[in-house]
């Protein structure tokens, strides 16, 4: 079994949703990005979605696109991307880390390069925002050759006609974006969110992660109740906005209220 | 590389140009391309469609442009070429069309199909503000609403184009990510069309983004080739010799080259924006970039080793862009056509050499085709003929070039 399936397993076994953190990497610095790693984990994050900065992120909305600039300005490349994934490894043997970004960083030393370097650096996965299924062929390919998630996007403008395309080639788990629209901005409302994730799991046996502009801990538990992981990304670059270097408390304090709220979400239904 | 039996047959059904073009868009668009794509296919085959397209291109543009034979130009180059040499300018002037560039004619095209599509609000991006003009235009013709993404530093230095998007009743959006210029205008128009996907038209201003983008602007814009090439047979009798367009994402190149790219005497040239030249700091993707992927397409970009996409910069707005469309670059790896750059001081020069030999003021992003029509003619024999398309006036660049010429206004 993966790290991703175990992690989402023990999180059903354990009667609640995963909780899927998002970062940019290198924001503020290379440097400091371990420290809030480990404050995610600390936290008690179940899989961590490690963004790598791009100039253009056309999909993020203005916290993640800051993010992206801070960790560019301070000089991060693709070498650290993978040397922050690799040692984070070494740290954390068991908690699945994917990275996330868009085409051009990934496939820049083609496919296979990407693909193999993330797996030396002991990456479970990839989630890349502007490759959709009918490209598949410019990573999907070779990140299963090098045995990684593909990880997909679902959102709410995938209708049923198109619906077993996206599914096709996906693993690890499904990232269902609850909202058409930029990172970070609005949340959907809980029964379109129910509703959806219902539609998907009749689709496929894949968890179904649901995202975009969870914020509070209440939200986070109304997702819990009904999907198999809830994402967690804007509000938490925001806190490493706010703090910088000294973003890895707050962080880790922010997590742990959403994992309690989590823990206790199925419990109060019940 | 074998040469395919027609160079006019692409993309492929994937929207593939060889290894370039695409559709690299997040899945939330996916389904809006896909309609996007139905649309256009079911759009070409109605001949009602045409119909109202080609009548307001008549009627509303000013169609067909004239084709000009450039004669004081051609007699000034020849003064400083070799015996025997000097081959004839002539010009396409989709300048004179209305709005004054040939951006028109895709907004003309593309508002058409957004109303098949019963979208309800339009939205685009500009870099000189000539595409944003031309979509304000026929936005106030349809009496559709109108946001443009323009980036900030393109509104300081484009501000008569911003007043007239205004006027015309279209919403300007300063954008101020990144270089705030025309890539960063286009993320935010990206941005803008995810969260708006079902009454949301996108009117992409050149031959680039997610297919079928490439195709349908370069078939809206072919109008200029499909033209020029009846008028150079009716004027001379033949076809001429060699095409040159400046090229920025390249939809005036696309739309002046496409229809004679079977017509295996006729060479061709594109011509990039070299910027402070080609080791300084520049906007020529073919001759600077690696292929890459950005804006919905595969593509020549400039980027550093990690893929980071790496500031443009051209004197003209219209060139200042990191990517070129992917079927130039297709053009270009295939070897059908010839890409060369032009700095900002030639294009500079050649502006000047066309207002004062033919009492034309053209835009600065023309002035690029003018600058390497001005170098290869003179190596050209006099009984060749030069078709260079001349794609927009120079109205709107009169207090950049003051600037750049050192003239306060």
């Amino acid at each position: 079994m993966t790290r991703l399936a175990n992690a989402f397993a023990r999180a059903a076994d354990q009667g609640r949703a995963a909780l899927v953190t998002f970062v940019t990497a290198g924001d503020p610095t290379p440097g400091a990005t371990a420290a809030i790693l480990d404050a995610l984990v600390a936290g008690g994050a179940d899989v961590i979605e490690l963004g790598m900065p791009f100039t253009d992120p056309m999909a993020d909305g203005p916290a993640i696109q800051a993010a992206n600039l801070r960790s560019l300005a301070a000089g991060t490349t693709t070498a650290d991307v993978l040397a922050v994934a690799a040692a984070f490894r070494a740290r954390h043997p068991d908690v699945p880390l994917v990275l996330m970004g868009y085409a051009n960083p990934m496939t820049r030393r083609g496919p296979e390069w990407f693909a193999n370097a993330a797996r030396d650096a002991g990456v479970d996965g990839a989630i890349c925002v502007d490759i959709p299924a009918e490209e598949d062929d410019s990573l999907g390919e070779a990140l299963r050759a090098a045995g990684l998630g593909n990880v997909r996007l679902a959102t709410p403008t995938t209708d049923a006609v198109r619906l077993p395309a996206v599914l096709e080639g996906a693993s690890g788990f499904l990232y269902y974006v609850s909202v058409a629209g930029i990172t970070g901005l609005q949340q959907a409302a809980t029964a379109s969110i129910e509703a959806a994730v219902a539609r998907l799991k009749a689709a496929t046996d894949l968890p179904i992660a649901v995202g975009f502009g969870v914020r509070t801990p209440e939200q986070a538990a109304a997702i819990g109740r009904v999907a198999d992981g809830v994402v967690v990304g804007s509000a938490i670059v925001e806190l490493v906005g706010r703090h910088g270097a000294d973003a890895a408390e707050p962080v880790r304090a922010y997590i742990a209220t959403l994992k309690t709220a989590l823990v206790a979400a199925r419990k109060e239904v019940a | 590389m074998t040469a395919p039996n027609s160079f006019r047959a692409q993309p492929d059904d994937r929207g593939h140009f060889g290894q370039f073009g695409g559709r690299f868009v997040a899945e939330t668009l996916m389904p809006l391309i896909l309609d996007l794509e139905r649309e256009y296919t079911a759009a070409k085959a109605d001949p009602a469609f045409q119909a109202e397209f080609d009548d307001l291109l008549e009627h509303y543009v000013g169609r067909p442009s004239p084709l000009y034979y450039a004669e004081r130009l051609t007699e000034a180059l020849r003064e400083s070429a070799p015996d025997g040499m000097g081959a004839e300018v002539w010009f396409k002037r989709d300048e004179l069309n209305h709005t004054g560039a040939h951006k028109i004619n895709n907004c003309i095209g593309q508002i058409l199909l957004a109303r098949r599509m019963g979208k309800t609000r339009i939205i685009a991006e500009t870099g000189a503000g000539q595409h944003g003009v031309a979509t304000a235009t026929v936005c106030a013709r349809f009496g559709l609403p109108c946001v443009i993404y323009m980036g900030a530093t393109d509104v300081a230095r484009q501000q008569p184009n911003v007043f007239r998007m205004k006027l015309l009743g279209a919403e300007v959006v300063p954008v101020t990510s990144g270089a705030a210029t025309l890539k960063d205008a286009m993320n935010e128009g990206l941005r803008d069309w995810v969260a708006n996907v079902e009454d949301t038209f996108y009117i992409i201003g050149t031959a680039a983004g997610p297919h079928p983008y490439p195709e349908l602007v370069r078939d809206f814009q072919s109008v200029i080739g499909r033209e020029a090439r009846a008028q150079m047979l009716a004027r001379t009798g033949k076809l001429p010799d060699l095409l040159v367009a400046a090229i920025g994402g390249g939809s005036n190149a696309i739309g002046l080259f496409h229809p004679f790219l079977d017509d295996a005497d006729v060479k061709m040239l594109g011509v990039e924006a070299a910027g402070e030249g080609l080791d300084k700091r520049h906007a020529a993707s073919l001759a600077g970039g690696a292929p890459g992927i950005l804006h919905g397409n595969r593509t020549y970009l400039l980027q550093d080793e990690d893929g980071q996409i790496t500031e443009a910069h051209s004197i003209s707005a219209g060139l200042d862009y990191p990517g070129i469309g992917p079927e130039h670059a297709w053009l270009r790896d295939i070897g059908r056509v010839d890409y060369t750059a032009v700095t900002d001081t030639e294009a500079l020069d050649a502006f000047q050499l066309l207002c004062r030999t033919e009492g034309i003021i053209p835009a600065l992003e023309p002035s690029h085709a003018i600058a390497a029509v001005a170098k290869v003619a003179r190596a050209m024999p006099r009984d060749k003929v030069i078709l260079a398309n001349l794609c927009g006036r120079g109205d709107k660049d009169i207090f950049t070039v003051a600037d750049a010429l050192g003239v306060k206004m």
